[in-house]
């Protein structure tokens, strides 16, 4: 992972935040009425880039996320926090254009994937959803066999066509989502009789399963118990040396473990990215120390 | 602010104030729960009535009076064409024989009248399936007329005058005779299960009826559940809402609510006079019956579907499915029970509709047990309502008959219905 700058004192930069200056002028965080985005919303060679992008619901009666800048780089954990209702879930969820499912959606502003803007009107979402994985806040495996779950991602996309293939695949998914010692002896029994942290584990599995090149994560924990909790953090861990990953989290806790860089959207700004440590050590501005120290959210 | 158990006003302490609810909270629960227990009782006592005056009415009609008789097959009577033969003069003969003293054409008359006249049918039978027995004397159970039917199994008042009877004072005698003789027997009433209609209760069966149900059930089924599932999945998935797919959904919503009489019409109008298809067929029936039952399988159907958690969407489009992917490897196995249930319930509805079926002709007195869909044929609810209307006592007993039948198939529909579900139900 690499930015630019260690974000303690931020450089304007050429799409980022240009007017974020006023930063630690003399000392003092940014004042709470300054929307800008104070840090270093980009990196060099990013794998996802973000370019002012703006989400509208209902459409366009609710302004969701406004002129968002932020990129992920490759092989990095970036969290993002920030109080309910933030948008943080919402911005990641442009990232694989499930967003498209939801009715009245309007996404403007430009999203790239390796240069490859994913918006493009040529763009197949399914291809697109195979590279760019999501895993859901709440477990939500199919109801169906634990090998099914994990094949079936595989078989669609023709990257495993007979039984011996597909058995393959499941079992290095499995591994590599630290399953398989679990589940090894009985996988044709149904996905949805594993306890929480499990299914949450099959789903990790499932994602990894169609070979992506990002893993995003939406409060991937937020239903479990600390011990999941913990192995699934350490999974995240392991994971991130072969992917690039993007985490929403509501635990500060969870995301200065897991992540290199956070970012901290209040009420649809994105209001500071920098380093996971700078961020939640000396904060730019005044929400993201208003939210760290525990004063709302 | 007061700590908690203590006194808060009055000296009462709050938990006193929800204990001296609770009298009151229990009372209105006991009272809720006999409104319910009484509604339940009220509805199986009238079920129950019904089964059992239905029962008790029809049950007889299972079984048949049966009159012995030695029927000579007379070689003069059975020469030249067999299938024109003069069976009815075979069985006067045997009756004649039976009862000597009976002279005079009037009384011989109604002497003859005890047989069914669908005996002679059977006569025909037995000779053309075996010539052999041309000029031998054999012992042959024949149908009794639907009277004496009736009189053997009591439904028959004796004690009004005889002008005002349908069997004379003579008549009654005999049959009195005959069961004395132990000629006359109740039998299991095969013809009921074999025959078609008949203007004779004791030859008409339920049979065409049953076969036209059938039919018309297949054409209904084959045309309703795929349209009425590919119509719930496109405006359910794919669909865009906007101000026409509302119309569509308000208009299946009102086509549910319709009579089905007007459906009839519609099937008069288009399918009879504009396309010109056979009228009373099961094929026609079918279609009307399709038009009726669309929005009863696309309202359940569509219930199903939206009854799938989005979770599984998601997770299905997370991984890169396609929507029709989704919907086939996912959300629809999920969806098929509440589907199949609506599709056959829609079906029973079918099967007991009589109104629009009235219209296109099915309400025809067809005797011959239809072999096709083009065939004319009449269905079990249209039959019950031709018996009804007959005049003949022993018509009573056999539309209760025919009701059990249809009941019969009612249940088994929907046990159909609850084995479907159980085996593709699956939880998430």
């Amino acid at each position: 992972m690499e930015t630019n700058n260690s974000g303690v004192e931020p450089e304007p930069t050429e799409d980022g935040a240009p007017e974020a200056a006023p930063a630690l002028k003399n000392g003092r965080l940014v004042s709470r009425e300054d929307r800008r985005t104070v840090g270093i919303p980009t990196v060099d060679n990013p794998r996802m880039r973000t370019e002012h992008v703006d989400v509208y619901y209902n459409y366009g009666e609710k302004h969701a996320i406004k002129d968002v800048t932020l990129d992920l780089a490759r092989n990095e954990v970036l969290a993002m926090i920030g109080p309910s209702g933030c948008g943080k879930s919402t911005y990641l969820r442009c990232l694989n254009r499930m967003n498209d499912t939801i009715d009245g959606c309007q996404v403007s502003g430009k999203i790239t994937l390796d240069g490859e803007d994913i918006y493009a009107p040529r763009v197949d979402v399914s291809p697109l959803r195979a590279q760019i994985g999501m895993v859901f806040q709440k477990p939500n495996p199919f109801p169906k066999s634990i090998w099914e779950n994990v094949a079936y991602g595989p078989r669609i996309h023709g990257l495993a066509t007979n039984r011996s293939e597909q058995d393959e695949v499941v079992e290095t998914s499995l591994k590599r989502a630290g399953l398989w010692e679990e589940v090894k002896d009985h996988l044709q029994d149904p996905g949805t009789g594993l306890s929480g942290g499990q299914q949450q584990r099959l789903c990790i599995a499932r994602t990894i399963a169609v070979s992506p090149e990002v893993i995003l994560m939406d409060e991937p924990c937020s239903a479990l118990d600390p011990i999941s909790t913990a192995v699934i953090e350490d999974l995240i861990n392991e994971l991130k040396e072969h992917y690039s990953i993007a985490i929403v989290t509501h635990s500060m806790q969870q995301a200065s473990r897991v992540s290199q860089r956070t970012a901290y959207f209040h009420l649809g700004d994105l209001i500071e990215v920098g380093p996971t440590e700078q961020v939640f050590t000396t904060p730019l501005h005044q929400l993201t120390e208003d939210y760290i120290t525990g004063r709302f959210g | 602010m007061n700590k908690p158990g203590q006194a808060a006003n009055g000296g009462q302490r709050p938990i006193d104030i929800v204990k001296g609810g609770m009298v009151r909270r229990h009372r209105a629960e006991r009272r809720f729960k006999i409104y319910g227990l009484s509604a339940i009782v009220l509805s199986l006592a009238f079920l129950s009535f019904l089964l059992i005056s239905i029962v008790s009415q029809g049950y007889s009609a299972f079984q048949q009076t049966y009159i012995k008789l030695e029927i000579n097959f007379d070689q003069n009577v059975l020469s030249g064409n067999l299938a024109t033969a003069n069976y009815q003069a075979l069985v006067k003969k045997a009756l004649y024989k039976l009862f000597p003293d009976v002279k005079g054409r009037g009384d011989k008359r109604h002497l003859a009248k005890l047989v069914s006249p669908g005996a002679s049918f059977d006569l025909r039978k037995m000779v053309l399936a075996d010539r052999h027995i041309i000029g031998t004397t054999r012992e042959v159970w024949l149908p009794a007329n639907d009277d004496v039917d009736m009189a053997v199994k009591g439904h028959y008042r004796r004690d009004v005058a005889e002008s005002e009877r349908r069997l004379t004072d003579k008549q009654l005698a005999w049959i009195d005779v005959l069961e004395h003789r132990q000629r006359l027997e109740k039998r299991f009433n095969v013809t009921f299960f074999t025959a078609g209609d008949s203007r004779e209760p004791e030859q008409a069966g339920i049979l065409g009826a049953a076969m036209g149900s059938f039919y018309t059930l297949i054409v209904t089924l084959v045309l309703s559940f795929p349209i009425g599932v590919a119509a719930a999945i496109y405006l359910e998935e794919f669909a865009p809402t906007n101000k026409w797919t509302d119309l569509i959904e308000v208009n299946i919503n009102n086509l549910a609510a319709v009579p089905s009489i007007v459906f009839g019409l519609l099937g008069l109008a288009v399918f009879l006079n504009f396309f010109g298809l056979p009228r009373s067929a099961p094929l026609v029936g079918g279609l009307v019956l399709t038009l009726m039952t669309l929005p009863t399988i696309i309202i359940a159907s569509r219930a199903a579907l939206k009854s799938v958690p989005p979770s599984i969407r998601e997770a299905a489009l997370g991984i890169g499915s396609s929507k029709m992917q989704m919907v086939l490897n996912h959300v629809l196995p999920l969806a098929m029970p509440g589907m199949l249930t609506g599709t056959i319930i829609g079906m029973a509805q079918a099967l007991g509709e009589t109104a629009p079926l009235l219209m296109i002709g099915m309400v025809a007195f067809i005797v011959d047990i239809p072999a096709g869909f083009t065939d004319p044929a009449t269905v079990l609810p249209v039959q019950i309502y031709l018996w009804a209307d007959s005049p003949e006592r022993a018509f009573v007993e056999r539309t209760s008959a025919a009701i059990m039948v249809l009941l019969a198939f009612l249940i088994a529909m929907n046990l159909v219905a609850i084995l479907l579900r159980k085996r593709f139900e699956r939880r998430w």
